[in-house]
């Protein structure tokens, strides 16, 4: 029987900061869902990033929609998309255009921080080179290791896959290549035998 | 055995490049091909100079595809402790050398979309290297090469034949100098930068880099400090239980090794860390010239790096 591991054992468990304003060329600020609020703060905190400024925001799967307060700070570029899937064109286009000395920062859901990381070291960035802050959901990105299917906003462990179906274990094993946790089979020594499902990622 | 293994080695061929740089090639005692190495490591070069034993590392030069042999180009240090001034004076084709095996501590990151170089003076030799490394393997790069004057800037024409446009070359004498901030601002999302040279150099670069908002990840650098030459003292070893005294013009590494205990070390330039040490207790002045404490580790006066750092007091134990 497996259980939940601590984040402490699991050193590919990512950490997350609080956004705040670096000096660079041009500021690239993707957001989701209450990540919205974190933005909100970085131009409170340096209200100059304005001009410079280019926001991505999404709004949260659980209904959060801070669109409008963001589209009123005033940042030279601001688009709304309805998921990472949808803005991830304009986000690569960004990145593929940019010069060194853009400053990148992520806020909001760990599927969001891990999505734009994972595309900014495809840009050739280093993986500690933006700056992220999570905010709101505590959902998670799941990847089957059996069917290799990606499971969006995942809050209870165990879950189904989305996929194939197969009952899995949430671990706190990140992947920073696919920006996901690994689900792994609980029942595959006595099929059937599932534990109940608990919200853990609320 | 400290440091990294041995090569025996034979030296073919040594070519005056100019009145300072002299070039060096080894290959293998028993014939064999040389470890693979990767563009920006360098070798440690033994010297019996004389019945006092010298390590010196240099950065390898030649194409890493190659592996019949290593080359290394040597800038004959006048006020130096003598490693240069041996290599220049003494090594001659046909004789006998030990080599370490290869240790990159200026790698370069193949994750980066393109790779910014610059280069002062002989600080080229590990980039020479590298950018045969990404020649083959259809890298994107392109170097800033500084230099006094013409007759001093080793290998700028081969390379410009080499690589066209993609070298860049600069001589102080003319006025020429490189526009950094311009530099830095028009390179892609992505780009690396490399900078070997003089410390005014590197700090310049760096600092600039720094403060137009490049990730510190993305930013490499190499200096090897040749050990400074400073007053004669003494250090006891506490867990060898034996007093060394360090002449003036000899490291501490070099006094522990002259005494018969095998320290620990790889670069002996202040780089790598792996000579450090902790210090039990010192009446006196700490001497930091590495660039591997943290400023954190020098104020507690916790730690010293033999290859290089020196001390000035009465008393100096270390953990050795």
């Amino acid at each position: 029987m497996t259980q939940t591991q601590s984040d402490e054992i699991m050193k590919s468990r990512p950490r997350y900061g609080v956004l705040s304003y670096r000096p660079g060329s041009t500021h690239f600020i993707v957001a989701d869902g209450e990540g919205g609020e974190a933005v909100q703060s970085l131009f409170a905190q340096a209200p100059e990033i304005a001009t410079t400024a280019h926001i991505v925001y999404i709004p949260g799967a659980n209904g959060t929609d801070l669109s409008a307060a963001l589209e009123t700070l005033g940042a030279a570029v601001f688009r709304k998309a309805p998921s990472y899937g949808a803005a991830r064109q304009r986000i690569q286009k960004v990145l593929g255009d940019a010069h060194m000395g853009l400053q990148l920062y992520a806020a909001g859901t760990e599927g969001l921080i891990g999505q734009v990381q994972r595309d900014a070291v495809e840009a050739g960035l280093p993986h500690d080179a933006l700056q992220t802050e999570q905010r709101g959901s505590l959902a998670r990105r799941v990847q089957c290791v059996h069917c290799k299917g990606i499971t969006e906003n995942v809050t209870t462990d165990p879950f189904v896959c989305s996929h194939c179906g197969l009952n899995l274990f949430v671990r706190d094993h990140y992947s920073r290549r696919l920006a996901a946790f690994q689900g792994v089979c609980i029942d595959a020594e006595d099929p059937g035998e599932v534990p109940p499902a608990v919200e853990r990622f609320k | 055995m400290s440091g990294a293994s041995k090569i025996p080695a034979i030296v073919t061929e040594v070519v005056e490049v100019n009145s300072l740089i002299k070039r060096f090639r080894f290959v293998r005692e028993d014939g064999g091909p040389m470890p693979g190495f990767s563009g920006g490591s360098h070798t440690v070069v033994e010297m019996e100079d004389d019945g006092r034993r010298r390590l010196n590392a240099y950065s390898l030069m030649s194409d890493p595809a190659d592996r019949s042999g290593y080359e290394i180009s040597v800038r004959r240090d006048d006020g130096g402790r003598g490693g240069s001034m041996f290599m220049h004076a003494r090594v001659k084709p046909g004789m006998r050398m030990q080599i370490s095996q290869p240790v990159n501590l200026f790698g370069l990151d193949l994750r980066a979309k393109k790779h910014l170089m610059i280069a002062g003076g002989i600080g080229i030799t590990p980039f020479i290297a590298q950018m045969a490394q990404l020649d083959g393997l259809g890298g994107r790069f392109e170097l800033h090469y500084a230099a006094r004057d013409r007759e001093l800037g080793a290998y700028m024409n081969e390379l410009s034949a080499r690589y066209g446009e993609r070298v860049h070359r600069y001589y102080d004498t003319e006025g020429q100098a490189i526009d950094l901030p311009t530099l830095l601002k028009g390179q892609p999302l992505g780009t690396h930068l490399y900078v070997c040279g003089p410390k005014g150099m590197i700090n310049w670069v760096l600092s600039t880099a720094q403060k137009q908002g490049w990730p510190k990840g993305a930013l490499h650098s190499e200096e090897f400090l040749a050990p400074p030459v400073g007053e004669a003292f003494q250090v006891d070893l506490a867990l060898s239980g034996v007093t060394v005294n360090v002449g003036a013009t000899q490291s501490m590494l070099e006094a522990i090794e002259a005494a018969g205990i095998d320290a620990p070390y790889l670069c002996r330039g202040g780089a790598c860390g792996q000579c450090e040490c902790k210090v039990r207790e010192a009446e006196g002045e700490l001497l930091h010239y590495d660039h591997w404490l943290s400023d954190e580790q020098k104020e507690a006066r916790s730690h010293i790096m033999p290859c290089v750092s020196r001390f000035k007091g009465s008393r100096l134990v270390i953990e050795l």
